[in-house]
This record gives structure tokens, C-alpha cells and sequence, in this order.
């Protein structure tokens, strides 16, 4: 046992100089610059509810994803019957994701022919022919099916970053959890409403004309005629506000065109006629197709469509040739501003809900660290008072280890980049208090030795061996208590398992391992007649 | 210093009939007022949103209910909320952040219009849709049962079955009286409470562990004493140890109640219950459910 003293002496000195260089990036604000060449950088991390920001988890609407699949899929089928004049068919989405496609029995046969060609991913569930009318009912795969969620989410979480990336947020943290959840994590953030605005617009630009034959009270009434639907916009200032007068279009329900083909968005700065507004840039293909739209409509509305509101519907005057569209509709500078991100960053695939958001002010992160720290240092120097007027010279030993426990369990937390929240400093102060239960068990074991007449040496050794399984299983049991929180926990929560954990693995190696080293130093150096505990 | 003299000799498990009618009655209580009042859940585990503001000066809820009226709102929950003339408050609402729109936005519109812009703070905002919350109580759950199988399935393996039996009855108890102390002083169960629950189970099961182990070597040192004797002598040669670390882990507990904040309150309370539960029920149910085991073993063998 004594024979590697110096040996555990260095690596305990080691472990000492470690922690210190691991933890300075976290207590100063001016590291030299020889530091950062080959020391540690890297400070403690602070949780979202120590440092204030938000958290939030996105639900991502797949089965709509999956619903606009079917939908264009049932554009394209009504395109090809068409095309190949067969004649006297009709198309319908029923049941959410499935269609059922109505053909006259004599060119059952040829359509079958023609799905299976040109739609692999549509399986025919059901066909049935009455009165001279072949009904097929269609779905999608399994496969493709599953391969459309993923690439729903996928494809928001990308979008999403994008639009993370241009509002500017430091050290975001966006990733997928679960099925068809995303997290979101926005540390010190200072305007969450506008990011969550930001996050949760779908985006989905459409252009479609405006029916201006069509009486809008009496489709107010009756319902719109087929192929026409009712959309609102508003005009004012902002939505919701005071002194906002709500406009209806009566649409043409086809979407002439859609945001995908914008390569640039800007905000376009206020002039005396107008407000700011965006102005879009269109790729090659976008600007021809604009070119053809603006061509064939002349004297014409053309609405734009945001997520199902019409911002504005202008007069075609003519032709517009050179990819350059814009978006105007009483916008404050930031609204323009906003628009144009999630215009750049481009459309959600499908819609999204945030199904928890937690987000905490800068000003209670700061008074909660305030607070962990007072009860850290008033807890802790309870138990410092206590353990010294009750084991005297091994109390100190006990409160030496203590304090070297503090110092490893935050340089681990450091060194591993684990995250700080606030139930984790409950858990550091928590950790003062459990560690020493170690000792205890140590210094109670000697003093039963030394009551039973061994001398202190041997009362000493005797001690800690007997000690040592009681102390090695409570740990493992509070341990596995810390695993399982870790594994349900989220957050906060998981912050708390992280720093229960660390805590045990560090007091049983100093309140263990480290008192040791002092007791077998004075076995060694000294002949040990009395010992104070 | 000495907290316990050596060679003290409380003959604990005479007390046991006591202890386990008493116990048995505390358990039932908690468990009819779970099934019949059910906890008091908080947005974590209910779904819902929290609302913690904190304003400058003094204010009534009333006032607040007022503010709040103007965006449809004042039917919700206020409560006062930290430590008095901290003059904050939770306001709690049934719906989500999402199915009310920029709630966020809402509420600072209308208490601006109130009490002025400078006046007041959204200190947190906690919003928790209904699958999450589904989600998070029955994983809550799932944890706490998980664990406490664990520690008996642990401390079966280290000592003996009827040890772990002991174990987990005393964990039930534990965690039992916890909740019935939390939902007398009318707290909110979250995931923070969880947390606690499971430290709970992770820290009482230490004093199992340590009194099983002297038990274990006494059962091997003095091998005429009966169980009873030996089980007695185990918990008094280890009374020091268990009121000494039970009242280090009390000491810093205290800190974080009194000074940790209110966000932290309910979690350090939580713990009081549960370490000082902890240690009655190592002494007066585990240590009891052991001997009644062993009895009951020793009958049928004669």
C-alpha cells in the first residue's frame, strides 16, 4: 500500500495543476495569448436557464408534407389524362392521403397501364366498376411514405438553420428529436417572440390571379365557385392592430407559381410612395415562367400569397421580363426584414407547431446563479464548521478532500464541455454534502478500531478496508439513480444527472483515495502514536 | 466530539409494530389522496403555459387579472410566486403558447398598457403542448418505478433477496411520504420534483446499504445472536455515521431552501422530506421487513 506514496503523490499533484489550468478560461475574462496556443479555452457552459434563452421543440406536420405530395400528385395525373385524351375522368383526394380516380370503364385498362408506368410510387388499393365507370383508389407506398417524412423533417431542420443562421444567433443548437420533433436551442436571446415568428412561418409563397368576375359577397355567402377559393389580406398597419381592414380576394385556386424559384430576397428601403418592401430575385427558369405568367395576364390581379394570406394584389401592367418581382404591403422596416429571411431560407415543407417552448430571461439566469453560488458557499461552509468540530485533525483531512472534490467535479465539467443549470449547482452543493459521507463511514470505522484497542496505525488500515464496500455500493446505487435520471431527464434536469454523476466518481477517488495518501504519508515519515479524529 | 456513545443499545426493532402500523397508514393516506384528489401537476407533466413576471413595484393580482383581461386571459391562475415582496408572479394558463398565438407578445402588450413599459419583466415562460406532457408523465413515472426496481434488484445481488425486498419496500415508503409531504404543502409536481424523487431513491437506499453490510459482518462475527439482536446491534454501531451524514446532506438542503430561490425551493424541500424519510424507513421498515422474512422462514423450516 505505502510503497507507491510518491507515485500517487505526483499524479495527485498532476491532477491538481490540471484542474486549475482547466478551469482558468472559466474565472477570467484575459487569457494571454501563449494560453490559447496549447492550454484549454473552453469555459464552463452555462445552461439556457442560467444564461437566459429559449428552448423549443417543433412538431412537423408530416401528414401535411404527405397531403401535399398527394395533391400534386393528382395535378400531374389529370395533366397526363389529359394529354392522352382520356376523356371523362376525374381525380379526388379522399381520406387525406389517398386518390380516387374515375375513369369510363373502356379505358380502364390503358390508365391501369399508364399508373403503373408513370406513378411506381402509387399503389392501387381498390378498383371497382359500376355503370360503366372504373374507380381505381390510389396510395402512396409504405416506403415512399416513410421517405417523405424523413425528408419533411430533414428538409425543415435545413431550412430552419438557414433562417437561424441569418437572424443571428451564437452557438444555436437545432437537431432532430425523435420521429418528427425538431429542437431548438437559442442561448441569450433577446427578442424570442420574433424568433419563434421567424422559426414557425412556413413561408409557402404562391402566386395565384385574381377572379375578379366573381361577386365576393355572394361568394361570401354561397361558398366560391369550383376552382375558386377565398383568401383575405389585410391593409393597415400590422395584423391584429387597431384601425386593420380585412380585404377578401376571390382566387383562381390553381398556383401559378411558387417560392422555390427565388434565389435572393431583399429588403428594399421605404420611399415617399410607399413603405419598405421585398424585393425577390428569381432564378432562370423563375424568371421565364414569371415572363410567360405576367405575359398572358396583362390588365390583370396577380395576388401574392404568403401562407395562405395575400399580402398584395397588383395590376399587371405588362410583360415583366429580368426575374425581379416584389412584395409590398404596409410593412414596418423589421416585418420587411423577417419576410426576407424566411423568404432566402425558403419554405418549411410542411407546417410546423412548437409543442414546448421554455425560455427564461437574462435577469432570472443571473439572479439564480447568485443564488446557487450563496447557498453553495453557506452550505458548504456549514459543513466545513461541522466536520471540523466533530473529527478535528480528520475533519480537516475530510474538508481538504472536500474542497479538492469541488475543484475536479467543476474542471471535469470544464474539460468535458457538460453544461451548468441550475438544478446542477443543486447538485454541486448536494455533492458537498453527500461527499462526505465517505469519510464519516472512513473516521467512524477508525474510531470503532481504536475503541477495540488497536493502535492507530492498524485502526487506520482496518478503517478504510472495512470501510470501503459500504462506501464503493451506496455510490454505485446513487450513481445508477443519476444514469437513469440522465436517460429521462431533459435540460435542467439532465444538467443535474450530469453533475450528480461527476460528483460521485470524484468523492469516492478524494474522499477515498486522496485521504489516503495523507494518512499512509504520516504512517510512512512519522511514527503515528495518536491520531485526531 | 461524540453525537451517539459507544455502545448505545436502542432496541429499535421493538418499536417495529409501532412503526409499520403507522407507516402503512401514512402510505394509504398518500395513495387515496393520489387517486382521489390526484397530484397538483405542473405545465411539465398538465400541458399548458407558466408565465413568471416580476414587476417593480407593488401589485395585486386583481390588478394583474385586470391587465390580463384585455387579451381574453383573465380566467387563468395567479398566484404570488418567491419570497415576499419579491412581488413576482406565476400566472398559469390552461392553453399553449401556440393555440394563443405570440402569447409572449400578448401579455407584455397588455401589462405595458397596465403598469408601464419599465415596470415590469417576463422573467420565463414555460409551455408545454399536450403530447409532450403526456410523454414527459409517463416517462416521470416510468423513471421513478425504474430505479427503485433497480436499487432492490442491486441490492439483491450485493447482499441478499430478502435485503432487496426490504430495500425497495423502504424506497416505496420513501418516495410515498415525499409526494404526500409535497402535495400537503401544495407544491407542483415537474420534472425538477422527478429529479428529486430519484435522488431520493439513489440516497435513501445508502443507509439500506450500509446498515445491510454491518449486518452482513455481524451476522458472521457473533453467529449465536439471533437475527434480531444482530440486526439491532448493526443499526446502533452505525447510528453515528447515519445521523451524521443525514444531517451533513440536511445542512447544505437547508442552504438551498432558504437561499437557493424559489425556482429551486420545492426541489430542496422535496429532498428534506425524503432524506429524513430515508432514514426512518431504513431503521424502522427495511430492517423490519428482513426479520419478518427470516421469522417467517425460520417457522416453516420447524
Amino acid at each position: 500500500m505505502r510503497r507507491g506514496l510518491w507515485v500517487r503523490s505526483i499524479l495527485l499533484m498532476i491532477a491538481i495543476v490540471a484542474a486549475l489550468i482547466y478551469l482558468t478560461p472559466s474565472f477570467t475574462d484575459q487569457l494571454p495569448a501563449w494560453w490559447s496556443s496549447f492550454l484549454p479555452t473552453d469555459r464552463i457552459h452555462l445552461g439556457l436557464d442560467l444564461q437566459g434563452g429559449s428552448h423549443l421543440v417543433l412538431e412537423v406536420k408530416v401528414d401535411k408534407a404527405i397531403e401535399n405530395t398527394v395533391e400534386r400528385l393528382k395535378g400531374e395525373i389529370t395533366n397526363i389524362l389529359r394529354e392522352r385524351g382520356i376523356s371523362g375522368s376525374s381525380v379526388e383526394r379522399v381520406q387525406g392521403a389517398q386518390l380516387q380516380l374515375r375513369v369510363p370503364a373502356a379505358s380502364a385498362d390503358r390508365v391501369r397501364g399508364l399508373l403503373k408506368g408513370d406513378f411506381p410510387h402509387l399503389a392501387v388499393v381498390n378498383t371497382k366498376t359500376a355503370d360503366g365507370t372504373t374507380e381505381f383508389v390510389l396510395t402512396l407506398s409504405k416506403d415512399e411514405i416513410r421517405s417523405l417524412r424523413d425528408y419533411a423533417v430533414d428538409q425543415s431542420l435545413e431550412t430552419i438553420r438557414n433562417r437561424i443562421d441569418q437572424f443571428g444567433v451564437s452557438e444555436p443548437i437545432i437537431q432532430r428529436q425523435g420521429q418528427q420533433d425538431i429542437l431548438i436551442q437559442l442561448p441569450g436571446i433577446q427578442d424570442p417572440e420574433r424568433a419563434k415568428e421567424i422559426i414557425g412561418k412556413t413561408a409557402l409563397l404562391e402566386f395565384k390571379l385574381v377572379d375578379d368576375t366573381v361577386n365576393v359577397e355572394e361568394a361570401l355567402r354561397n361558398g366560391p365557385p369550383p376552382g375558386r377559393e377565398i383568401l383575405h389580406g389585410y391593409a393597415g398597419k400590422g395584423e391584429g392592430g387597431v384601425g386593420v381592414e380585412k380585404i377578401v380576394y376571390v382566387l383562381e385556386s390553381r398556383t401559378l407559381m411558387t417560392g422555390e424559384d427565388i434565389t435572393d430576397a431583399r429588403v428594399r428601403p421605404s420611399s415617399q410612395l410607399q413603405g419598405p418592401y421585398v424585393e425577390l430575385i428569381l432564378n432562370s427558369k423563375g424568371a421565364r415562367l414569371f415572363e410567360q405568367i405576367t405575359a398572358a395576364n396583362v390588365k390583370r390581379r396577380l395576388a401574392i400569397v404568403l401562407d395562405n394570406r395575400v399580402y398584395s394584389a397588383p395590376v399587371i401592367q405588362e410583360r415583366i421580363a429580368g426575374g425581379r418581382a416584389s412584395i409590398t404591403g404596409n410593412f414596418t422596416l423589421q416585418e420587411a426584414r423577417d419576410l426576407a429571411i424566411v423568404l432566402r431560407a425558403g419554405a418549411l415543407p410542411a407546417p410546423v407547431e412548437i409543442i414546448e417552448e421554455r425560455t427564461v430571461g437574462p435577469s432570472l439566469g443571473k439572479d439564480s446563479i447568485q443564488q446557487g453560488i450563496t447557498s453553495f458557499i453557506v452550505g458548504g461552509g456549514l459543513v466545513v464548521v461541522f466536520m471540523i468540530a466533530y473529527y478535528k485533525g480528520a475533519g480537516i483531512v475530510a474538508v481538504t478532500a472536500l474542497i479538492l472534490n469541488v475543484l475536479f467535479m467543476m474542471a471535469i465539467l470544464a474539460g468535458f464541455q457538460a453544461v451548468l443549470t441550475l438544478p446542477g449547482i443543486a447538485g454541486i452543493v448536494l455533492t458537498i454534502g453527500m461527499a462526505v459521507d465517505a469519510n464519516v463511514l472512513i473516521n467512524e470505522r477508525i474510531r470503532e478500531e481504536l475503541r477495540a484497542g488497536r493502535a492507530p496505525r492498524s485502526a487506520i488500515e482496518a478503517g478504510y478496508e472495512h470501510a470501503l464496500p459500504a462506501i464503493l455500493d451506496s455510490n454505485v446505487t446513487t450513481f445508477l439513480s443519476g444514469m437513469i435520471l440522465f436517460q429521462f431527464g431533459t435540460g435542467p434536469i439532465k444538467g443535474f444527472a450530469v453533475t450528480l454523476c461527476i460528483g460521485i466518481l470524484t468523492t469516492v477517488i478524494t474522499a477515498v483515495y486522496l485521504t489516503r495518501i495523507y494518512y499512509d504519508y504520516r504512517i510512512a515519515h512519522r511514527r503515528l502514536e495518536r491520531i485526531s479524529v | 466530539m461524540e453525537l451517539i456513545k459507544p455502545g448505545t443499545k436502542i432496541p429499535f426493532t421493538r418499536y417495529r409494530k409501532v412503526a409499520v402500523i403507522l407507516s402503512t397508514l401514512v402510505n394509504l393516506a398518500v395513495l387515496i389522496a393520489l387517486f382521489v384528489k390526484g397530484p397538483n401537476l405542473g405545465v411539465d407533466f398538465a400541458g399548458g403555459t407558466m408565465v413568471h413576471l416580476k414587476f417593480q413595484q407593488k401589485v395585486t393580482i386583481p390588478d394583474i387579472r385586470r391587465a390580463l383581461d384585455s387579451v381574453g386571459l383573465g380566467s387563468s391562475v395567479i398566484q404570488d410566486f418567491g419570497d415576499p415582496g419579491a412581488n413576482e408572479y406565476l400566472v398559469r394558463l390552461d392553453k399553449t403558447s401556440v393555440e394563443i398565438g405570440a402569447l409572449g407578445e400578448q401579455i407584455k402588450e397588455s401589462l405595458t398598457e397596465q403598469f408601464g413599459q419599465a415596470n415590469f419583466e417576463i422573467r420565463r415562460i414555460e409551455s408545454v403542448g399536450p403530447r409532450v406532457g403526456e410523454d414527459l408523465r409517463f416517462r416521470g413515472v416510468m423513471s421513478v418505478l425504474f430505479s427503485t426496481v433497480m436499487m432492490g434488484i442491486y441490492i439483491w445481488f450485493r447482499f441478499d433477496l430478502r435485503f432487496g425486498v426490504g430495500a425497495v419496500i423502504a424506497l416505496v415508503h420513501d418516495v410515498l411520504v415525499t409526494v404526500g409531504a409535497l402535495m400537503l404543502a401544495h407544491y407542483e409536481f415537474d420534472l425538477t420534483i422527478v429529479a428529486a424523487l430519484l435522488t431520493i431513491v439513489g440516497f435513501s437506499v445508502n443507509d439500506t446499504v450500509v446498515i445491510c453490510d454491518r449486518v452482513r459482518e455481524n451476522m458472521r462475527k457473533i453467529k449465536r445472536e439471533s437475527l434480531e439482536n444482530i440486526i439491532n446491534t448493526s443499526i446502533n454501531e452505525t447510528l453515528s455515521r447515519t445521523i451524521l451524514t443525514t444531517g451533513t446532506a440536511l445542512l447544505v438542503l437547508f442552504a438551498l431552501f432558504f437561499l437557493g430561490g424559489s425556482v429551486i425551493r420545492p426541489f430542496a424541500f422535496a429532498l428534506l422530506v425524503g432524506f429524513c424519510s430515508g432514514v426512518y424507513s431504513t431503521i424502522f421498515i427495511a430492517s423490519p421487513v428482513i426479520l419478518l422474512w427470516h421469522k417467517q422462514r425460520v417457522a416453516r423450516a420447524s
